[in-house]
């Protein structure tokens, strides 16, 4: 009898692969059947769209209703199909004249009442959607702000199926409710993507201010309450070990008694990091309006994020997976940002290996059945540990009963491959006396450690233009050896560690990657010699 | 006799008219057997129609043809073979319809027929 066409997106992982929903209206007693491997949910969409058209004051078409979800091999899950299945079967019914769907993409998922409410992951299937030629989409009011960070890309935001039959047939305010709003993506002057208001409406939605303002392009937060690196006391070779390794992406491991300031210092740097630029920004916000992480009236996160998994989080918890749906893991909501696992020799061991393969590869392929999803997992690692399972203060002369053999065992638990791969190893003594009572006055802020490690981000970018790396621990060892190496000779004791077997073969790459940081830091054109002895010692750290 | 009843019985005679003038032979009216009732059994060229009639006063519980379930037309399926062994006549086709009455007030009614529902 009559046919249409609509279109919405199926994710996989990240990635957002076009649907082709089609509704077929033929003769026969009414009924409602799905095809193309729909999951439970999406054959729910059967009842919850019915309820919804027909509480929207829409005539339920009382025939054979075929809807067809293309390509039938893509696993489809989850409810944000009831948008486009509803409005392809009232255009297949002929309510819907068939031509304004052209080009349109729907997502959304409807409420009983014709409501329509919001989806995850709405920004990486705008984006899967306008690379495959659409230019205007429809979803729920509350995902406006966040699909209209996609440039060139005219969003329409409907609060109900009605208001979006609305704006499909031109004819506003007819069916009742508040009429959708049109919001139109774009680039401002600095490259950053702030959606613009809804044209029609002229109220002003502007993007929440972040909460720190200190210095330009840094994630120095200016209000008295944020923690700053200006509280931690003492500890200055930690201090410089988080600067170097929020300067170069590097990974780093904490070991010190309880009460050092190991997750002080973790906590604190975020706010050396700086903010993520646009490209970044994107990565790290598909991922996590993916996940539904994404905090509410935040439609871009700029600031890179900090994830710490408490240390009875599973395998799936960390790298992501799970039934169904595939969710990403802390290691891929920590993109870009930091990954901190506090007390880390009491994670599961088979969790802390599963770090190792994102470590190197820089993503996390999840496989299911039928499917491969592919997550972003490119994270700065921080480890912290205590010296041993009694945790008590370990300094000289104190009381930790523990034989070597228990404290031995207690670290091993974090496995060699693993701490091969951290970068800088700091061991942090206790706080004395005297740091306690006088430090304070000479600890410097975040602020003041944030302008450097952003000078030396851009130092390094600089240096990487051109490459598609934009850390220097990104930079594979190959190209290090051969574009960028160290100044000739200063690698003699680096070498000489290597010869008697301190250090493997990647750990002096890695060793030549946080020489190129520190000396990124300083200023320097390139290491020297004790930029790289340096870097050696944070490799190195104390092995016990 | 009850509304519903009176709503019935007069839903189908309007359907055993509507399919009469549609060149449907009515062969047999509201045959009964331990398994149940045939509304309305016909001929239409070489097929046996085999026909629900289902009426409602209005469309406020959905549509008549809705009511129409998988169960019931399972049991329409062996009503119909019940029917033949009963008749002792084959045919080439035999065929499940439904026609869907809705009550619109003054004694009229609007049809609706569907053809082989299985």
């Amino acid at each position: 009898m009559a046919l249409a066409r609509t279109y919405s997106v199926a994710l996989i992982g990240i990635t957002g692969h076009v649907v082709e929903v089609e509704a077929d209206i033929a003769n026969g007693l009414p009924a409602m059947i799905m095809v193309g491997l729909p999951d439970t949910a999406l054959r729910e969409a059967r009842d919850r769209i019915r309820a919804a058209i027909v509480n929207s004051g829409e005539k339920w078409p009382p025939h054979k209703i075929t809807v067809g979800l293309s390509p039938a091999s893509l696993p489809k899950r989850g409810s944000w199909f009831d948008l486009s299945i509803a409005v392809g079967l009232l255009a297949a019914a002929g309510q819907v004249p068939r031509v304004a769907l052209d080009g349109v993409m729907f997502f959304g998922e409807l409420g009983l009442d014709g409501r329509l409410r919001p989806v995850r992951g709405v920004l990486p299937a705008v984006a899967a959607a306008a690379e495959r030629g659409f230019r205007r989409v429809i979803v729920a009011e509350a995902n406006a702000a966040e699909a209209a960070l996609v440039p060139d890309v005219q969003v329409v935001a409907a609060s109900t199926l009605a208001a979006a039959l609305d704006w499909l047939c031109d004819t506003p305010g007819l069916r009742g409710g508040r009429p959708a709003a049109e919001w139109k993506g774009s680039q401002d002057l600095h490259g950053e993507i702030l959606p613009n208001g809804p044209d029609t409406s002229g109220q002003v939605h502007s993007v929440p201010a972040r909460s720190g303002c200190g210095l330009p392009g840094t994630a120095a937060p200016a209000t008295a309450t944020a923690p700053d690196l200006a509280e931690l006391l003492g500890q200055s070779l930690a201090r410089r070990g988080a600067e170097v390794c929020a300067a170069g992406g590097h990974h780093l491991s904490l070991l010190g008694p309880p009460g050092a300031g190991k997750t002080m210092l973790a906590e604190r740097i975020p706010t050396i990091l700086p903010r993520l630029d646009t490209a970044a920004a994107l990565e790290v916000t598909s991922i996590h309006s993916v996940a539904g992480t994404l905090p509410e009236h935040v439609p871009l996160l700029t600031d890179p994020p900090f994830l710490a998994p408490h240390h009875t989080a599973t395998k799936a918890a960390i790298v992501g997976g799970g039934s169904g749906i595939i969710r990403p893991g802390s290691a891929s909501l920590a993109h870009r940002g930091v990954l901190f696992l506090d007390e880390a020799p009491e994670f599961a061991r088979d969790v802390l290996d599963a770090l190792r393969q994102p470590l190197e590869a820089g993503e996390v392929v999840v496989a299911r059945s039928g499917v491969t999803a592919r997550f972003p997992a490119r994270f700065t690692l921080i480890l912290a540990a205590n010296p041993c399972p009694c945790a008590r203060a370990a300094g000289p002369a104190e009381g930790c009963s523990c034989s070597p053999t228990t404290r031995r065992r207690y670290l091993a638990r974090i496995s060699g491959p693993l701490l091969d791969r951290v970068d800088v190893k700091i061991e942090l003594e206790p706080v004395g006396r005297t740091e306690l009572l006088n430090d304070r006055n000479f600890a410097e802020s975040s602020q003041t450690v944030a302008l450097r490690v952003l000078q030396a981000r851009e130092r390094a970018a600089h240096r990487l233009r051109g490459s598609p790396w934009r850390l220097n621990a990104e930079v594979p060892g190959s190209e290090l050896r051969r574009t960028w190496p160290p100044t000739p000779g200063s690698l003699r004791v680096v070498e000489r560690s290597l010869e008697r077997g301190q250090i493997s073969a990647r750990g002096v790459v890695k060793v030549i990657r946080v020489a190129w940081t520190i000396a990124d830091l300083a200023g320097r054109p390139r290491p020297t010699r004790d930029d790289c002895d340096m870097a050696l010692g944070l490799w190195l750290g104390v092995r016990r | 006799m009850r509304a519903k009843d009176i709503l019935g019985k007069s839903g189908e005679q309007a359907a055993a008219e509507y399919l009469e003038a549609s060149g449907l032979r009515i062969l047999d009216r509201n045959w009964r057997c331990a398994d149940g009732e045939i509304d309305i059994v016909a001929v239409e060229r070489h097929a046996l129609v085999v026909c629900e009639v289902k009426s409602r006063s209005g469309m406020r519980y959905g549509s008549p043809l809705e009511a129409v379930s998988r169960a019931k037309r399972a049991r329409l399926r062996r009503l119909a073979v019940q029917w033949l062994n009963a008749h002792g006549v084959r045919f080439d086709q035999v065929r499940i319809d439904v026609v869907g009455l809705v009550y619109e007030g003054t004694g009229g009614f609007t049809i609706e027929h569907i053809r082989g529902v299985g």
